[in-house]
């Protein structure tokens, strides 16, 4: 299976070389973790938006991602398509079959975080099962990912037990390994989690699969001041958050917010890559504006009001 | 043989480098609930007794061990006997991990079953234990298999399931078991997950070649009263693999019995047309070591790392991965693997019909297959242990495409 790699991404290359060694020497700093502090300064919720890469091309996700970080995503999480995605839901599931139709290869995803790390500024984290980096090779993932632009990683089907290697390969690079917690996790494996984890901890709202959900389990609140209790990392809350309500509660919980197969749908039913980039960001607007007021505010206020 | 072979997994669930836990964080807690809970009933012997009472009066424990003296003659090469799985209740040894997983549920205060199934084998087990059980049950199965197996979808409704299509990826058993995992992930609390082969995610492959391990142990206590001696050889198939460790099992440590499981050859070598991982020496393409639904092993997978589909005549053998503990008994050279093709395994399917008197699953008849293909190599004094791991009844609507 040959890499499809999109006309436009080969000037986006020489992009990349010419402007040398500043991407890298920001990226020691820590994308994720400047954008952190930023946000907190701001007193502000965090949103990161999820996209399937290669759905329905290569070419269309630089557009749509594009036009996220523009409306407002703070950070971007690009999901790697994989043929058996048991974490998540039926519309990601689809997004996925559909971005390995395209073709869509890690390689290629690759490809399109280069091409993107010419554009913006955007901390970007590469969302993805655990097989297809391993069926690259750890260190030549690692490799890759670190010199395309990426700033994090996390694969969905990987504990910290079973990391040992990956955390090194990534973590020698530069690169944040973000884990996940779950409502199921005891506070001895949160603990292991946190530990693990750099650049923010990915904390899973529900028992289930990603999803547009009705309304925020009840078990939330008091399952993010557990997690708070283990780490002074940010907390990212994801599955089943679609809506600015969604957002506004989360406010007072977490750092961020991350909302995936929301963004998906509009993807989804989309007629055109144009379209699908105008639908995503003016939901991304939505769930931004509600991010940045109301009940999203922390309760504790910035220090220093002329941040805002 | 150096050495013994290793026969328990590691604390962190590894056979040699295969195995492990590969899943999202959710699905930890309850893995680690399930490992506590089977150390603890293994200890116990009520558990132990009623499982044993269940197994004997209403699977229909111990099979017998029957010497197939026709197929001997006609073959003229060694002693077979058939390791009659194909006599219990449900028609294959799928009963055998179901009762020992059902009983650990109840124990774990779960009321509600999910399980998956390719061949609607292990569905119509866990259906029928669930129903004995007085335990709800979702069965998963690809809309594929549904087509194929359509008696058993029948016979799993009848028994209380509720039967879910599954109609995404290549609509087989890996697509159900995909589902069966989300749906465990989502009602994790109340529901227990009923594996039915030794794949997944620690300790999932070593319960379920506990639970049917049993298989091993009486063939090896029947054939030293009929023979007086042990086995030259053990042949079986392997889908998953949960029936041929199950008789292995319990020869691991005899280093004279050599071990032959048989993988679905389908109806090419290129990578798609067939489902044999650890028959690469055979020039079956595309099985690589990989993660897939919990587990480090060798997988059917393209070069970035994307599952591939499978090719079986038989639904239960066509699966992209297999049980970590064969891949290593393979690696070590502890037990070999090979591979029969759709056609090769009707034929062998026909030729017991007809000689035996005994209609085998189509899984079944891959092993005897390659039995037929090495009997006339093997002196007549070899004694050879095949597991019928099940009965055709299921499989009439293919056979008789064939005839």
């Amino acid at each position: 299976m040959s890499n499809t790699s999109p006309s436009n991404f080969s000037s986006a290359n020489k992009a990349s070389s010419r402007e040398g060694g500043k991407p890298a020497a920001e990226k020691r700093g820590g994308r994720i973790e400047r954008k952190f502090r930023a946000l907190a300064d701001a007193g502000e919720l965090g949103l990161i938006a999820y996209i399937t890469a290669g759905d329905p091309s290569l070419d269309a996700s630089a557009k749509i991602v594009l036009a996220a970080a523009e409306a407002g995503a703070d950070i971007i999480e690009l999901g790697v398509p994989f043929s058996d995605p048991v974490a998540d839901g039926p519309v990601i599931q689809r997004a996925s079959e559909r971005a390995l139709r395209s073709g869509t290869t890690l390689t290629g995803v690759l490809e399109l975080v280069r091409h993107l790390r010419t554009r913006t500024n955007v901390p970007l984290v590469l969302f993805s099962y655990f097989n297809p980096l391993l069926q690259m090779g750890l260190e030549k993932f690692a490799e890759a990912a670190a010199s395309a632009g990426a700033d994090g990683v996390l694969a969905t089907d990987l504990t910290p037990e079973e990391a040992g290697e990956y955390r090194a390969a990534l973590g020698s690079r530069g690169l944040d390994t973000i884990f996940l917690a779950a409502p199921t996790s005891t506070d001895e494996r949160i603990a292991r989690i946190a530990e693990a984890s750099t650049g923010f901890l990915y904390l899973v709202s529900r028992t289930g699969v990603t999803g547009a959900r009705e309304v925020l389990p009840e078990g939330l609140p008091p399952l993010a001041r557990r997690v708070r209790r283990f780490t002074s990392l940010p907390i990212a809350v994801g599955f089943g958050i679609s809506a600015p309500a969604h957002v506004s509660v989360l406010g007072g919980i977490a750092d961020a917010a991350v909302v995936g197969s929301a963004l998906m749908a509009e993807v989804e039913r989309a007629a055109s890559a144009d379209a699908a980039a105008v639908g995503v960001a003016a939901l991304v607007r939505t769930l931004k504006s509600a991010a940045r007021s109301g009940l999203s505010r922390r309760s504790n206020p910035p220090a220093n009001p002329a941040a805002e | 043989m150096s050495a013994a072979p290793q026969t328990m997994p590691d604390s962190r669930g590894r056979y040699g480098p295969f195995g492990g836990r590969y899943v999202p964080e959710t699905l930890v807690a309850p893995l680690e609930e399930l490992e506590r809970a089977y150390a603890e009933a293994r200890a116990d012997k009520s558990f132990q007794k009623e499982l044993d009472d269940l197994l004997h009066n209403f699977a229909g424990r111990p099979t017998p061990l029957q010497f197939a003296s026709r197929l001997t003659e006609q073959l003229a090469g060694p002693r077979i006997y058939l390791k009659r799985e194909d006599l219990l209740h449900t028609g294959a040894h799928k009963i055998n991990n179901a009762l020992g997983q059902a009983l650990l549920a109840v124990r774990m205060g779960k009321k509600r079953i999910i399980a998956e199934t390719g061949a609607g084998q292990h569905g119509v087990a866990t259906a029928t234990v669930a129903a004995r059980l007085g335990l709800t049950c979702t069965v998963y199965m690809g809309t594929e298999d549904m087509e194929r197996q359509r008696l058993n979808v029948f016979r799993m409704r009848l028994l209380g399931a509720e039967v879910v299509g599954v109609d995404s990826g290549s609509r087989t058993l890996k697509d159900a078991i995909n589902e069966a995992m989300r749906d465990w992930v989502t009602n994790v609390r109340t529901s227990h997950y009923l594996l039915g082969s030794v794949l997944g995610a620690h300790p999932y492959p070593q319960i379920v070649r506990d639970f049917q391990k049993i298989i091993g142990e009486e063939a090896r206590e029947q054939i030293l009263r009929a023979e007086e001696r042990l086995p030259d050889h053990l042949i079986a198939c392997v889908g998953g693999g949960s029936n041929a460790i199950g008789l292995f099992h319990a020869f691991l440590g005899d280093a004279n019995v050599k071990m032959l499981g048989v993988e679905a050859g389908g109806r090419g070598k290129s990578l798609g047309e067939h489902a044999a991982r650890l028959a690469a020496a055979e020039g079956f393409a595309g099985a690589r070591p990989g993660v897939l639904q919990g587990t480090y092993t060798y997988l059917l997978q393209n070069a970035d790392g994307q599952i591939s589909t499978t090719h079986s005549v038989s639904a239960g053998l066509d699966y992209p991965g297999v049980g970590p503990e064969h891949a290593w008994l393979a690696e070590q050279g502890r037990a070999e693997y090979t591979a029969v093709s759709d056609e090769d395994a009707v034929a062998a399917a026909r030729t017991l019909a007809r000689v035996e008197g005994i209609i085998p699953a189509l899984e079944s008849a891959h092993a005897l297959a390659e039995l037929i293909r090495r009997a006339p190599k093997m002196r007549k004094d070899e004694v050879v242990i095949l597991n019928l791991s099940g009965r055709g009844d299921k499989d009439m609507e293919i056979l008789s495409r064939y005839v």
